[in-house]
């Protein structure tokens, strides 16, 4: 416990950093998110000479666009951006490139966003985020005490933060699976504080004199054995999909093994149960009232308002 | 915790069993499952980024039906004003709506009952729904008709409906196998055809409206002079093959409605592809009687408002058959013979999400998965046997039966598999281990707290399975979430991973405790080997 005051100012440096690569790096908004078309082709012959299908691109005239490998080297992955002209036009930029490439080329996959539904996946991708901190929110209430659900949605936000901080700087595509993947790391992450937080409710109930500084450290030690136990488990699952899964599901999987693994231990040990003495748990235990309520550290852009302690 | 009837064990055992039986139909090929009976044949839909496929999202163009509506609507009140002999000038559509300006103001009350007869009432979910089709508001001698919001959905609807109709038999002649033709939200149709490795034919004959209209060709001037300067009152000027320009009349003679049959051809003389057509016999006598007044002038085949053919009539046809000859390739004859014959689309479609995926990369995705899924599956369970011995073998039958149980419930739900389905069975695998790490970690502590062997098994179990329930309940919320929002491959991964925490919170609570007490029952250990 005594590394909260180390991991909070890390965390919120951290959190910090990750916002502002998000304004200022960006996200590699994949099709889903901004239109376009992405093709993945294969050269018939050989391996695919980049060069040469860039100047045939190019000479389209079709706007931006982005080759580049994927995986063997006769795999190319062509991005051409949302064209101007609404849905048409990008049907009629797919048959150009098709008719430029002609048979030189097996067309492994064709993904064709027009700009309708391409805003309309963005905002079901950000009302689903929202809509699942908020029902998890509720539902955290229900079984504990609002603290609870506070802290433990604090510390996970905090994961989503810091994962796609990540994947800004990896440059990753974020598409619908990334969404998938963040709130798949949402949900697991969650799954590691609640089973955190039983243990310290039941250690509430039991020892009523420890001070909450020792109670915390005692229940993260009773879980941590389970804890390593099980983000092996699934680090080598992950592990296995990313090894053999393919590319196609590959950034799927890089982002899950970032938030699950490396990210969803670390805050579910060093900042969700911490927080709990900042939300005022336990404030009424001998030791632990001698304790001064620090002003809570700016965690993201989720800091709650200067609480009073209440009394549980 | 540890003791189990005899009726509940056999139960959970049946359960197991029953939904372990329900995936295997997914082993055999396709032509021995075809033989056994219709209960048993129910399997897993493979995604069309595993099967290779089509898929694409049609949108209906709902400012055309608008227009549609409109010029229909005008047409009306051109009849119902004439059969009512009321005068009536600048009949026009302004904007939403139709407005007609009444002569004779003794005429007003006339000309609106008998306009407000035009407007029909709706029927709602439960019958009427009191809303009307046509709002009819006067103003200054001037009647405007505007078609409600709920009268324009309605047409989209059936628009919609009309358009699964006509591409369903324009598919079907393609003999495409399997396809799921849906209507997906108000405006918008879903085609996925699996095992479609060019969908370019398939847009073309999905895309192409298809509307048919024999007129006469207006040669009172040279059609790139109407082009620039403007073309006469009722004429306009369309594009033909290669760029050239006619000047067409607006009126339709006959109309592709009044086909009854198309076929593709040769010509007998040139023996060029050709479309040989038939009409019914209200289409015959319009063209016969068009044909009879028009002997010698051209009139113009007017395909989706592109000319694509402008013959001179020799003789009048009076048969009701003819040929349509143009630059046809022998596909494209007989793809313009199905689209006639399946009928033309209410409404134009736009394309606005398209994703196919050949065969080649959805074999390679399956290949992926399965060494994903085995070589996790391989590295859980030696994890698993070496961190907990012989509870980690337990451990080990509850996740297998885990995983068999997730096909057997995909398998009954006829659910479909994507790749990311797949990544979530492995997924699902490392967070079932979670409940039985959970349920193990805490034996171990009961253990070195001093509590006997069955006690702290029996106390483990207790304990620990609140917590379970608590975790797993968090990640399925975001699962739900997921599917609700999510379409194709995204929604498949919610799928495995709402099915797989539901089957390991079901493992967690009845298999592993019963293996537990079986294995208590018949050894009585003195101490938990952990």
């Amino acid at each position: 416990m005594r590394f909260r005051r180390i991991s909070f100012p890390i965390s919120a440096l951290l959190s910090i950093a990750a916002i502002a690569l998000f304004f200022f790096h960006g996200l590699n908004f994949g099709i889903d998110f901004v239109g376009g078309t992405l093709m993945e082709v294969q050269t018939k012959a050989g391996p695919a000479d980049l060069a040469k299908m860039r100047s045939t691109i190019g000479g389209l005239k079709l706007g931006d666009f982005q080759l580049q490998e994927f995986g063997a080297p006769n795999d190319v992955l062509i991005r051409i951006s949302e064209q101007p002209g609404g849905d048409e036009a990008q049907q009629a930029a797919v048959q150009k490139v098709r008719d430029a490439l002609g048979d030189e080329v097996d067309y492994r996959r064709v993904e064709v966003v027009g700009p309708s539904v391409s805003t309309e996946l963005l905002a079901y991708g950000t009302i689903g985020l929202v809509l699942a901190i908020g029902a998890i929110l509720i539902y955290l209430w229900f079984r504990f005490e609002w603290q609870f659900a506070l802290g433990a949605m604090i510390a996970n936000v905090h994961d989503l933060v810091l994962t796609v901080g990540f994947m800004s700087l990896t440059h990753i595509d974020f598409d619908l699976t990334s969404i998938a993947a963040l709130l798949t790391i949402l949900g697991y992450s969650l799954n590691d504080t609640v089973v955190i937080y039983d243990r310290i409710r039941e250690m509430l109930r039991r020892y009523k004199r420890m001070s909450m500084p020792d109670l915390l450290n005692v229940s993260i030690n009773a879980t941590l054995s389970r804890s390593i136990v099980t983000h092996l488990t699934v680090a080598i699952s992950l592990l296995a999909l990313l090894l053999f899964g393919g590319q196609a599901i590959h950034s799927f999987t890089a982002t899950m093994m970032f938030g699950v693994v490396l990210v969803g231990t670390y805050t579910s040990v060093f900042i969700a149960s911490p927080i709990l003495i900042y939300l005022g748990v336990g404030a009424n235990r001998m030791e632990g009232a001698a304790e001064e309520p620090e002003p809570p550290k700016p965690q993201a852009a989720a800091t709650p308002p200067q609480r009073t302690r209440t009394r549980r | 915790m540890l003791f189990f009837t005899r009726w509940k064990a056999a139960a959970i055992l049946l359960t197991a069993f029953f939904v372990c039986l329900c995936a295997v139909p997914n082993f055999f090929p396709e032509s021995t499952v075809k033989h056994w009976p219709a209960w048993a044949q129910r399997h897993v839909v493979l995604g069309l980024d595993l099967q290779g496929g089509s898929h694409l999202l049609l949108q209906v163009d709902s400012s055309a039906v608008r227009k549609e509506r409109l010029q229909s609507l005008s047409d009306d009140v051109l009849r119902v004003l004439r059969q009512a002999r009321i005068q009536f000038t600048g009949r026009a559509i302004v904007g939403n709506g139709v407005q007609v300006h009444i002569t004779r103001d003794t005429d007003m009350d006339n000309a609106l009952a008998k306009l407000r007869e035009l407007s029909t009432p709706l029927s709602g979910i439960l019958g009427a729904s009191g809303q009307r089709s046509i709002d009819v508001t006067v103003n200054a001698g001037v009647i405007t008709l505007t078609p409600t919001d709920a009268a324009l959905t309605e047409r989209i609807r059936q628009a919609v409906d009309q358009s699964i109709q006509i591409i369903e038999r324009r598919v079907n002649e393609l003999g495409l196998v399997e396809p799921t033709i849906q209507r997906e939200g108000l405006d918008r149709i879903l085609v996925q055809v699996p095992g479609l490795q060019d969908p370019s034919r398939l847009k073309t004959v999905i895309g192409t409206t298809a509307k048919l209209d024999f007129r006469m060709v207006d040669q009172s001037m040279p059609a790139e002079q109407a082009a620039q300067s403007r073309p006469p009152a009722d004429s306009e000027v369309l594009d033909g093959e290669g760029g050239v320009k006619y000047l067409i009349e607006k009126r339709v003679l006959v109309s592709g409605a009044d086909l009854t049959d198309a076929q593709p051809g040769f010509d007998q003389r040139t023996s060029e592809p050709i479309v040989s057509f038939r009409f019914n016999s209200s289409g015959a006598r319009k063209f016969a009687e068009a044909t009879q007044t028009n002997v010698g002038k051209p009139f113009a085949i007017v395909l989706d408002n592109k000319v694509i053919s402008a013959p001179v009539i020799r003789e009048p046809i009076l048969g009701g058959s003819g040929q349509i000859s143009g630059s046809f390739t022998v596909q494209s004859a007989n793809d313009l013979a199905i689209l006639l014959r399946a009928g033309a689309l209410p409404a134009p479609l736009t394309i606005i999400e398209e994703r196919t995926v050949g065969p080649g990369l959805g074999q390679d995705s399956i290949t992926a998965g399965e060494h994903a899924a085995y070589a996790g599956a391989a590295l859980v369970i030696v994890f698993m046997f070496a961190t907990y011995g012989l509870f980690g073998l337990f451990a080990n039958v509850a996740v297998a039966v885990n995983i068999a149980m997730i096909f057997g419930v995909l398998s009954l739900l006829s659910a479909t598999l994507t790749l990311p389905g797949i990544a979530g069975i492995v997924l699902t695998v490392g967070i079932a281990v979670d409940s039985n790490v959970l349920i193990y970690e805490r034996i171990r502590e009961e253990v070195r707290g001093g509590r006997s062997a069955i006690n702290a098994i029996d106390a483990g179990f207790s304990r620990a399975l609140a917590t379970i329930l608590d975790s797993n309940i968090t990640t399925f919320i975001a699962a739900a979430v997921l599917f609700y929002i999510g379409t194709g491959p995204v929604r498949g991964f919610a799928v495995t991973l709402g099915i797989g925490i539901l089957t390991s919170l079901f493992t967690a609570f009845t298999l592993t405790r019963l293996i537990m007490a079986y294995w208590v029952r018949m050894w009585r250990p003195r101490t938990v080997p952990i």
